[in-house]
């Protein structure tokens, strides 16, 4: 079975979070016409990226009336955005939800929070605790969401895609980081090269939807793709540019990937799991746990 | 002196470089709600690049270039910045600092020639950098129009500027292009051959070259930043890979001791909440817009 996904590529403005629902639900009505069924934003999509101490003035809950607004008027249209999240003990997170119909199905909070370089977000956000997929049915299946630096922790993308993944959505706010040079293209290929390792390890389609824009002195650089489960790329946005581009997918096709190169079936888990507590204990300078818990 | 091989200059992308410049330039625009920008345009090659990506921006009607020459200052200079107008359109306007600048070198000299010693100098340029400033800020108002700031890379890094002076904008758009990149992203924006041929000069003074006071040349001095900066080299790391070490030594010592010019000044923190220290928002938020 055949399903289109939609990446708004796209530049939100710093703040402006009533001017960016704006934004989106243009970037909304737009991918519908072009028949998709799951569109995907970028990492804090709603909100802009170098927010500092803005955080607590554009940070919503997930069940924000605002949030369950977009995609309301299209009941079996997914939608991927990201956001500040207040979590009910007032965490601040950098969020993705997944919408359908107004309804919230699942959000992922960031995991790896870059404080390094240019970047200072464990500063001013919380980090996420949960590595979770979330059935969303047919055609689609098992989505697993991850926001930006997520995926430059191999475990995060490979742990979805044990837990079931069917597809894995990436959204990103990456700044090049030096994009005057042949080193910010070397370090843009290094994203996409990861993207298709993941994808092919781990046999599964791969949507990442990066905005573009700048904001202060840093630029975005787009650069948005959807891969099939053999690593190929389906459909690629520009560098540095606003689009909509949308790419289909067939479910044989995961299907198949599956029987001809069975990684996923042949993972052994336990081994890794067993691997990884003695790698804890070492760490800590603790003695290995006799039987793995 | 230096094996070209070990220790490249800084890369560049030239034709890439003025895509992010420019759409760094027309976001800055904005997010302050302005539509204008003003500049000195001295006839050297950074101005003369800020101008070329300024006027692609935001158009040649929208951008003033005011050229500002002191009584020394060289003819040739001036005549190169016409030139610039001239190719791009843009609006211009001459305003001679000297009445300006003189009642204040004669406060601070004590003789009769208004530029007489070494010393003198560095007050004198000061002088009349921090006149242009005044100069600028001021068409800012007038023209309704944010300044933008010529100051490159080399300089930032070395404090070859003056503070409150030269150094002073609204946004930098070649901040982060070293002094020889820079040339190939004149010559990427059509910049006048004569302003690209010609030895680097701050004009404060007849026959005043910035490699001649800074005692080193621009191909030397940017090999280095680009190891001990970018690369993030050690002072051994570079000696061994050919720089000289007294020009690495030089250079690494000077960086450190002008960090002063590349931040804003120290707050004494006595509040819950101070400005710089734990009051962190981006320079332009939704408040902020016009």
């Amino acid at each position: 079975m055949e399903y289109r996904i939609a990446l708004a590529q796209l530049a939100p403005r710093l703040g402006e979070v009533d001017a960016n629902f704006e934004l989106l639900a243009e970037r909304l009505t737009a991918a519908l016409t072009e028949g998709a069924q799951l569109v995907v934003f970028p990492e804090l999509a709603l909100t802009g990226y170098l927010l500092q101490d803005l955080v607590p003035e554009v940070a919503m809950r997930a069940d924000d009336p605002r949030l369950s607004a977009l995609g309301g008027g299209a009941p079996d249209i997914l939608v991927a955005v990201g956001f500040v999240e207040e979590t009910d003990d007032h965490r601040y997170c950098n969020s993705v939800a997944l919408l359908r119909g107004g309804a919230v199905l699942s959000v992922h909070r960031k995991l790896y929070l870059p404080t390094y370089g240019l970047f200072d977000e464990g500063r001013f956000t919380s980090e996420g605790d949960r590595i979770r997929t979330v059935d969303v049915g047919p055609p689609i299946g098992r989505i697993g969401l991850s926001v930006c630096e997520d995926f430059w922790h191999p475990s995060v993308p490979m742990l979805q895609a044990y837990d079931g993944a069917s597809l894995l959505v990436n959204v990103a706010a990456g700044p090049s980081r030096a994009p005057g040079s042949a080193a910010g293209l070397v370090a843009i290929a290094g994203w996409h090269k990861m993207q298709d390792t993941y994808a092919l390890l781990g046999t599964v389609p791969i949507a990442f939807c990066n905005r573009v824009g700048n904001e202060e002195g840093l630029t975005f650089w787009g650069g948005s793709r959807l891969l099939a489960a053999d690593g190929s790329v389906v459909v690629e946005a520009p560098l540095w540019e606003e689009a909509l581009v949308v790419g289909t997918l067939e479910t044989d096709d995961l299907r198949m990937q599956r029987y001809g190169l069975p990684l996923l079936a042949d993972e052994r888990l336990e081994l890794t799991r067993r691997e990884v507590d003695r790698i804890i204990a070492a760490r800590a300078d603790l003695p290995a746990a006799d039987e793995p818990r | 002196m230096t094996d070209p091989e070990a220790t490249p200059l800084p890369a560049i992308e030239p034709a890439q470089a003025v895509d992010v410049i420019v759409g760094f330039i027309r976001a800055q625009m904005a997010q302050t709600g302005f539509g204008r920008i003003v500049l000195g345009l001295s006839g050297g090659v950074d101005s003369a690049t800020v101008a070329f990506l300024c006027a692609r921006a935001i158009g040649p009607e929208d951008l003033l270039a005011v050229r500002m020459p002191y009584a020394t200052s060289s003819d040739a200079s001036e005549a190169d910045a016409v030139r610039v107008v001239d190719a791009l359109g843009c609006r211009t306007e001459r305003v001679e600092i000297t009445p300006m600048v003189d009642p204040m070198l004669a406060v601070i000299s004590d003789g009769d020639s208004p530029i007489p010693s070494d010393a003198l100098n560095v007050r004198c340029g000061n002088v009349m950098a921090r006149q242009r400033m005044i100069v600028l800020y001021d068409r800012s108002v007038a023209f309704d129009a944010l300044v933008a700031g010529t100051s490159n890379k080399t300089e930032a890094l070395l404090g070859y500027g003056t503070l409150h002076g030269d150094m002073a904008a609204a946004f930098a758009p070649i901040g982060d292009l070293y002094k020889t990149q820079l040339r190939s992203v004149a010559a990427e924006l059509g910049v006048p051959s004569e302003i690209l041929d010609k030895p680097p000069s701050a004009d404060l003074w007849p026959g005043q070259t910035d490699e001649g006071e800074l005692g080193r040349s621009y191909d030397a001095l940017d090999r280095t930043l680009f190891a001990l900066v970018d690369r993030r080299w050690t002072l051994d790391r570079c000696v061994r890979a050919g720089l000289d070490r007294e020009l690495v030594e030089w250079v690494a010592r000077r960086v450190a001791r002008m960090e002063f010019k590349r931040q804003l000044p120290p707050v004494a923190k006595v509040s819950l909440r101070t400005p710089g220290i734990d009051h962190l928002y981006p320079r332009r938020r939704p408040g902020s817009r016009r």
